[in-house]
């Protein structure tokens, strides 16, 4: 692949009550971002299972994004936002000792009121997911 | 998920489509009313629409509103009318008959669906009315982007009638000749929730509002901090378009103000102040504000907190002075404020001065009091009465939010909360009764395979104009299992929702999905096509095409096709898992458990036992009343002690309530619908159930050890001082009262509301029972907030001394010989003084009663810091608990007045009412499932469940958690925690997540 063309795959976990409806607000307001992502819609960001985000890697996402409530008050569920929270600093680790690099994981606090949060958030990950180059496992997985 | 058409009882207006007014239409809707939602503008929403953020939780006011705008839009019980005005009544309470003007909006609503292209044709240009005239909208507009109606309309008032709309409008919308129409309600009563209008700043010369362009009210800074406002969130001030930095507030600009006759206060200024200096900070953090006071009140739950938060965290400032005059800096349009501070004038240059504009009664509003036959107070707002503070002067009218007082939303959502339970009281006289849930015909789906149709929607051009709709429905047609495609223009049209159920029926089609618009505001239109059709309504999907694809990416045609694909793919993988869920419907044992038998238990309990539903009230001591017991006087004209005994006996010989008095709740289990109590009293114990609990345990006057209480008979409490009074007790020649004793503290920082309310009335009462008193009253801020402030007034009127303190310069009391003295800081010519008062009385805070506790732990429901009940939402409703059917109201919830403590039990009985008028109550099907054959019993769940919604039991001899599902709601978090995967939730089960992960990742 050439490094050049390289467009990184981005699955995007996103709560019902705040970062879904802040993307939505982005498409309201026409703020534009990289069609990379894919966004899942769960309840609460408390939903992501670390199998959700292992399965999204090892089926060649380059990126996962977790969004969810602003901790500490305004998380629907009052508290999932935090334990998405700890969840995705425990992954981190873990996917490091798979030779994952962490920075594929993002989590971001994004309110229904955050447009443009969320699409500089995007953008930012499609840059430096760029830099990163092609998740490593999709790399083993061509080589076999 | 959708209202179904529900037993109309009788009609209700309701007038004013801000949040007051849609809040009281969606509740009464939601219990069996037809509900006439009037607005004179051509949108509802308020002036709520228009705030940036809403305190104390600083949440976006434009979500939080725009999810019942939702609402609104899909009731099927409310009517909105928009565009109109009452021009007469008829009639008495129970058959109004009105009659009603609507001016012609020239666009049709039924044909308008809000794709926007007449405004792109329309060649005017004039200032928007929703931005403040910061920006500018066209002559076809709708008032700001997530409005409802989703109509536009024409503003003839500039339209030079081109024509230009009328001709691309594809749908025949537009009639340029419409005229004005009359109709006629029948309505059985009428709410009049009708706002306020902003206080016009010109009318202060001095501060040049008008004049120059960096003044600007409260209202503008509002928008100019809104993320779609004329900056698009950007902090910059309207000459210039440059970053302020350094922001002026200046407070009460049209409030406590005599030489403009309000002299009332607005009661909400002080808070968004603070707010918007903490939204102009948090935009940049080098920006400085000041805010400019003579006191600061916030003396609402919490407010302190967020005072102090403002002072400390985000470096605010705040200077204690009436700012004197603003002028303009010609060269740098900078302005330069006069004030004084310690004697000393000053002045200093800022960037941005914002007023902080006080609220006036509605437009118009002598006319339409004229027109219903209600009295104003002196000050044009509803006048109301301590005890009967939702009732007009006129039986049948009813009122709510700031146009019967200023006030901020949390009081005003309360208030339209509580105006329902009178106004279902007058409607239901037959039967307070719903129609049992009628059990869904769904098709029998267990022997099919997934046949799924895929409806796309072009949302007029906005999708189609960026996604090639044609390759898309190819592609979606090739997917697995899709048996049919179609394209719409509209598919959230009437026209478009029949073909859907039609060919749902047709085709055999077993899973939906819609591609088109975001599922959060469309999603109840497409579910209630489900159910016409006979199919669950778990087996829709929608793939945000919309929001989050055409309008994200319009300069990028091809990619934004791929996406949509790959979003189509997405959906398609889901609906292929999902499968129908039966929504669990419980009990409801129509009774309600009351805790507490103050005014606001009695007050709860009453409303309740009206509405023909059985209540048990719970005291703890031996006789009922509270805290009221205790209350001589009002700021008014009613008697308490009357008032009190009046209601005592309705409680009394209620049939309906069953009072227990020297008993205490020892335990309460159980959900929504089928609580389980046990009651202990001298006699025994004894159990009752019940499907509600309301919770009243008022609070606690806190037990001084300043100031020589307690050491003293001359030191009293505000409380005694009243016993005295009423008693003919009180002979005392001077008297010193010391405000915030207990409050505002570091050790208890919030403040206790009332107290500054209750010197003054008992100063004025002291002045009326012996005129040549002295009074002095030493206080930190002076929050006689609202129409309390007149009677501030007439206290210093009648010769009552104000005397301000700091903390450094607290006053002292001391006994000499006997003899009280009391040393104190005179601020104005910084020295101490002293006094010999014959009595001091000290006002003591009110703090949270200690059984609150226990309360919250049998039931799981969260208090403050200080001990209060804490409700779900801060920033609306007062009497919600995270706990399904538990509610909270009166001192249990903050320190109130009586008039706010009956406005909240009402508010409390009304949202009781709503769960018990059902005689079962269906529950969100998107719960969490246990598969028992996996669970290890290892309790992770059990734990992580901040609604106590997962339980333990024994299961053969072992451990298995199960899930209570009228306690959970649906976030899943249990799900992800499982480490034996045996937790699934209902719709968003991990393997349609999986499937979905998979269908966005094929190459």
């Amino acid at each position: 692949m050439e490094p050049g063309n390289f467009e990184p795959k981005i699955i995007g976990f996103l709560c019902n009550w705040c970062a879904y409806a802040g993307a939505d607000l982005a498409g309201i307001s026409r703020i534009q971002y990289p069609p990379n992502i894919r966004i899942i819609r769960v309840m609460c960001s408390g939903r992501v299972d670390p199998l959700f985000v292992l399965e999204a890697l090892k089926n060649g996402a380059d990126g996962v994004l977790i969004g969810g409530c602003h901790p500490p008050s305004d998380c629907h569920y009052l508290s999932g936002n935090f334990k998405a929270w700890r969840r995705t600093l425990l992954l981190k680790r873990v996917l490091a000792q798979f030779g994952i690099e962490p920075e594929r994981l993002r989590i971001e606090w994004i309110s229904a009121s955050e447009g443009d949060k969320f699409a500089r958030v995007v953008k930012e990950m499609v840059e430096e997911l760029k830099k990163l180059g092609p998740n490593p496992l999709k790399l083993t997985e061509e080589a076999k | 998920m959708t209202n179904m058409e529900k037993n109309v009882h009788s009609s209700v207006l309701v007038v004013g489509g801000g949040i007051a007014g849609i809040q009281a239409s969606l509740e009464l809707a939601d219990l069996g009313h037809k509900v006439y939602l009037l607005d004179e503008s051509t949108s509802i929403g308020g002036s709520m629409a228009q705030l940036d953020k809403i305190f104390p939780i600083n949440d976006c006011s434009i979500c939080t509103l725009m999810d019942k705008l939702t609402q609104v839009s899909q009731h099927p019980n409310i009517k909105v009318l928009t565009n109109a005005e009452i021009e007469g009544l008829q009639g008495e309470a129970g058959d109004f008959e009105v009659t009603v003007l609507r001016r012609a909006r020239y666009v049709d609503e039924e044909k308008c669906n809000g794709c926007g292209a007449c405004v792109e044709k329309c060649p005017v240009e004039v200032p928007d009315e929703f931005n403040m005239r910061l920006s500018k909208r066209k002559s076809i507009y709708i008032k700001y982007p997530q409005a409802f109606p989703v109509t536009y309309a024409i503003d003839m008032n500039s339209c030079t009638k081109c024509g230009a709309c009328v001709e691309v409008c594809e749908y025949d919308a537009i009639n340029l000749n419409e005229t004005e129409k009359r109709l006629t309600l029948k309505v059985s009563s009428i709410v009049l929730a009708l706002g306020f209008s902003p206080f016009d700043p010109k009318l202060k010369t001095e501060y040049g509002y008008g004049r120059f362009p960096n003044v600007v009210n409260s209202l503008e800074f509002e928008r100019i901090l809104s993320d779609y406002g004329p900056y698009n969130g950007t902090l910059l001030r309207p000459y210039d378009q440059r970053i302020p930095r350094k922001i002026a507030f200046i407070q009460c600009v049209g409030s406590r103000d005599a030489q403009l006759g309000n002299i009332y206060c607005s009661s909400v200024c002080c808070m968004y102040a603070i707010k918007e200096a903490i939204a102009a900070k948090e935009r940049d953090p080098t920006v400085q504000c000041t805010i400019f006071y003579m006191d600061i009140r916030t003396s609402g739950k919490d407010y302190e907190l967020y005072y102090e938060q403002a002072k400390k965290k985000y470096g605010v400032r705040f200077v204690r002075s009436r700012v004197a005059s603003v002028d303009e800096a010609p060269d740098t349009h900078n302005l330069l404020l006069k004030y004084v501070v310690d004697e000393e004038p000053r002045t200093e240059e800022f960037d941005l001065v914002v007023l902080s504009t006080g609220m006036c009664p509605p437009k118009n509003v002598e006319r339409l009091a004229k027109i219903l036959g209600i009295n104003l107070n002196k000050y044009g707002f509803c006048m109301t009465k301590t005890f009967s503070p939702i009732e007009t002067s006129k039986p049948g009218i009813f009122v709510c939010g700031a146009f019967a007082r200023p006030k901020d939303i949390p009081e005003t959502v309360t208030q339209a909360s509580g105006v329902v339970i009178k106004t279902a009281r007058i409607n239901t006289s037959e039967s307070c009764k719903q129609a049992p849930v009628q059990p869904q015909v769904e098709r029998d789906l267990s022997q099919e395979e997934p046949r799924i149709g895929v409806f796309l929607c072009h949302c007029g051009v906005n999708i189609s104009n960026v996604v090639n709709m044609n390759e898309l429905a190819e592609y979606a047609g090739k997917l697995p299992n899709v048996v049919l495609v179609e394209h719409f223009l509209y598919a959230c049209s009437r026209h478009s929702r029949n073909k859907i159920a039609e060919k749902i029926r047709e085709q055999g089609l077993n899973r939906i999905v819609i591609g088109g618009c975001t599922p959060r505001t469309h999603e109840d239109l497409f579910l209630e096509v489900m159910q016409e059709a006979g199919l669950n309504v778990y087996l829709l999907e929608i793939a945000n095409l919309r929001e989050q694809c055409a309008w994200t990416h319009l300069e990028q045609p091809e990619k934004a096709t791929e996406k949509a694909k790959s979003l189509v793919q997405l959906a398609v993988a889901k609906a292929k898992l999902l499968t129908p869920v039966l929504k669990p419907a419980v009990d409801v044992i129509p009774t309600a458990l009351v805790v507490g038998g103050g005014l606001a238990g009695m007050t709860a309990a009453l409303e309740l036992a009206n509405q023909g539903f059985e209540v048990h009230l719970v005291e703890k001591s031996g006789e009922l009343g509270g805290h009221l017991r205790n209350i001589h006087y009002v700021l008014g004209e009613e008697n308490p002690q009357e008032e009190l005994k009046h209601i005592i006996s309705k409680v009394s010989s209620s049939p309906n309530i069953h009072v227990y008095l020297n008993s205490e709740v020892v335990a309460i289990s159980g959900h929504v619908g089928n609580f389980q109590t046990l009651l202990k009293h001298k006699d025994g114990a004894k159990e009752i159930r019940h499907g509600v609990v309301i919770l009243a345990t008022g609070a606690l006057e806190y037990n001084p050890t300043e100031y020589l209480y307690g050491q003293s008979s001359k030191v009293i409490t505000q409380r005694e001082l009243e016993q005295k009074l009423a008693k003919g007790e009180f002979n005392a020649k001077s008297v010193v009262m010391i405000q915030c004793v207990g409050a505002r503290t570091n050790d208890n920082p919030n403040c206790s509301r009332i107290c500054c309310g209750h010197s003054v009335k008992n100063a004025l009462k002291i002045k009326e029972l012996s005129p040549e008193t002295e009074v002095y009253v030493f206080y930190k801020d002076i929050r006689t907030f609202g129409f309390y402030e007149d009677y501030y007034r007439k206290a210093s009127e009648k010769g009552v001394t104000f005397i301000c303190y700091e903390d450094e310069h607290k006053p002292s009391v001391s006994l000499e010989h006997g003899e009280l003295k009391v040393v104190a800081w005179e601020p104005v010519v910084k020295q101490w003084f002293s006094l010999q008062p014959d009595l001091v009385v000290l006002n003591a805070a009110t703090v949270a009663n200690t059984d609150n506790r226990n309360f919250a732990e049998m039931l799981g429901i969260p208090l403050t810091q200080d001990g209060f009940f804490l409700e779900t939402k801060m920033e609306l409703s007062h009497v919600d608990t995270p706990r399904a059917g538990v509610f909270i109201c009166g001192l249990a919830h903050s320190p109130k007045f009586i008039e706010e403590t009956i406005t909240q039990a009402y508010a409390a009985a009304a949202h009781a009412a709503e769960i018990l008028s059902k005689s079962r109550l269906e529950i969100e099907g998107t719960v969490a499932v246990i598969n028992e054959d996996l669970c290890s019993g290892c309790r992770i769940c059990e734990n992580l469940c901040e609604y106590g919604a997962i339980k333990m039991r024994e299961e053969n001899e072992r451990l298995v958690a199960y899930v209570v599902e009228a306690l959970c709601k649906s976030c899943g978090v249990c799900g992800a925690a499982c480490p034996t995967n045996a937790i699934n939730l209902n719709y968003f089960t991990t393997e349609q997540i999986l499937a979905q992960i998979k269908a966005a990742l094929v190459e």
